[in-house]
């Protein structure tokens, strides 16, 4: 086993491309895992079980079962349905869908952090229940989840490769392109690894600092 | 009186601003308050006192609805509060009939409950803008003009964790008046404070009960406030008022043996 540096100098645009995808991936998973959750956490408070009931059973759902069916499901089953997407926005649905659910158990646990008066100056002020969510509870309750919400980020970052099994041309799928055609595997594979250390030791450094300067 | 344009303040007629109705409200096997009729005029300090549990706390949580009553009515400016007329038939009230009433009332917590996501400014503003309709600017000038009243004009764009809890408590009472409510509601608003913070926010509520015609409803255990500002002050026990008067005759010359026991405990 040879390190040649050569390999790696050639892999190295590809490597570019793949993290391009990979971090496009991650992006907009985020995006709707963010979003989602936040109208899943809200549905939780609905005052009417017929909300409250049926999306919490599905959040379930989707937490309790892997990721990869997710994906699959998407890729193969939907399309049957005449429901057609590429693959990159296949997985970021599939991504974004799956994180949704723990979102959303983070957003809960920043609401109910809210304390009550807060609720209750709000009531005191007659502001409405839309703008008491939008001005008063959720710049609370988010500001407080932030570390916990970047986490999943990173987490998703981790999860990504995985879109490669449906075809989407990340850092992977790169690593196993060229491997396939040249045989080449320690370079490509050891880039990958090392790219992703790369960005997600000092995401979750920051992370850190946020939640300590946020006082948690 | 219903006919009143929003923004002005009500005239002091003397008129039957607040009423409860034979109310009772539970908290699982403990009555709270029992069968309670009470009522306070436009314009008049009054002020609650009795023993802790013994309701005084619960009527300003009913009035600004933050609970519901169990029984009876409650009626604000000759509007039911929690219920609402339908051809005849008294029935649950909308949430939107609620806030309409609810708007005629102002309420000041003893933990401040000021948003700590919004600056001084925005804290009062945001009510005004947002419910009123008062424009951005109008909302401002009023805001700076009752920063100036509670002695904090320089604290526009303080966050309220930069204050302390005399000035927080001070942008809180500020926050209540912006929305011009013919009621305010202050509910041991000194309870939290450092003793020598007390005497600055009892100060600014002695200044509005003595300049201006708005009517108050104090939870109190400051009785020499109480003696000051009260036109009339109530003795709670037991989710009943057994006993009413000015301040001079409560204070001095109690009738009932429960007043004079709490009084000797407390002053």
């Amino acid at each position: 086993m040879n390190w040649d540096w050569d390999v790696a100098k050639d892999f190295l645009p590809e490597l570019g491309d793949g993290l391009l995808i990979t971090l496009e991936a991650t992006a907009l998973g985020s995006v709707l895992a963010f979003a989602l959750g936040l109208v899943w956490a809200l549905a939780f408070r609905s005052p009417t079980r017929f909300v409250r009931w049926p999306v919490a059973a599905v959040v379930e759902f989707i937490r309790n079962t892997p990721l990869l069916v997710q994906l699959f499901f998407f890729y193969y089953v939907l399309p049957t349905w005449d429901i057609k997407f590429s693959a990159l926005t296949t997985g970021v649905i599939a991504l974004g869908l799956h994180y949704s659910t723990y979102t959303a158990e983070v957003y809960r646990a920043g609401i109910d952090g809210v304390p009550r008066g807060q609720w209750e100056a709000a009531t005191a002020l007659s502001l409405s229940r839309g703008r008491t969510w939008i001005a008063v509870i959720l710049p609370q309750a988010i500001r407080r989840v932030v570390p916990a919400l970047g986490n999943y980020v990173i987490a998703m970052l981790k999860d990504s490769p995985m879109l490669a099994l449906i075809g989407v041309v990340d850092m992977l799928q790169k690593a196993r392109a060229h491997g396939a055609s040249s045989f080449e595997y320690i370079e490509p594979y050891t880039m990958v690894g090392i790219a992703f250390i790369l960005i997600a030791y000092p995401a979750s450094l920051l992370m850190r600092a946020l939640e300590r300067r946020l006082g948690h | 009186m219903a006919t009143e344009t929003p923004h002005t303040n009500p005239a002091v007629d003397g008129s039957e601003l607040i009423r409860f109705d034979r109310v009772t409200k539970r908290f699982g096997e403990n009555t709270v308050l029992d069968d309670l009729d009470f009522s306070v005029s436009s314009g008049k300090h009054v002020t609650l006192i009795g023993p802790s549990g013994s309701g005084k706390t619960t009527i300003l949580r009913l009035l600004m609805t933050l609970i519901k009553p169990d029984q009876g009515t409650i009626k604000v400016d000759g509007d039911y509060l929690t219920h609402e007329d339908r051809g005849g038939k008294l029935v649950e009230a909308g949430e939107k009939h609620t806030r309409e009433v609810r708007k005629k009332i102002g309420m000041v917590f003893q933990q401040f409950n000021l948003f700590p996501n919004m600056r001084v400014l925005r804290n009062i503003t945001e009510a005004p803008v947002h419910v009123l309709g008062l424009s951005k600017d109008e909302a401002e000038e009023r805001a700076r003009e009752l920063l100036d009243l509670v002695g904090l004009g320089d604290k526009c764009d303080a966050y309220p964790t930069q204050l302390s809890g005399g000035q927080q408590q001070r942008v809180a009472i500020a926050r209540a008046l912006a929305m011009r409510p013919q009621v305010m509601l202050l509910d041991e608003v000194t309870s939290a404070l450092d003793p020598e913070l007390v005497a600055g926010v009892l100060d600014v509520l002695r200044d509005i009960a003595h300049t201006t015609d708005i009517t108050m409803l104090c939870v109190t255990h400051e009785m020499s406030f109480a003696r000051d500002i009260s036109d009339e002050v109530f003795m709670f026990d037991s989710g009943r008022v057994i006993e009413a008067g000015p301040p001079e005759k409560i204070f001095s010359e109690p009738e009932h043996e429960r007043t004079r026991e709490f009084l000797s405990a407390v002053l």
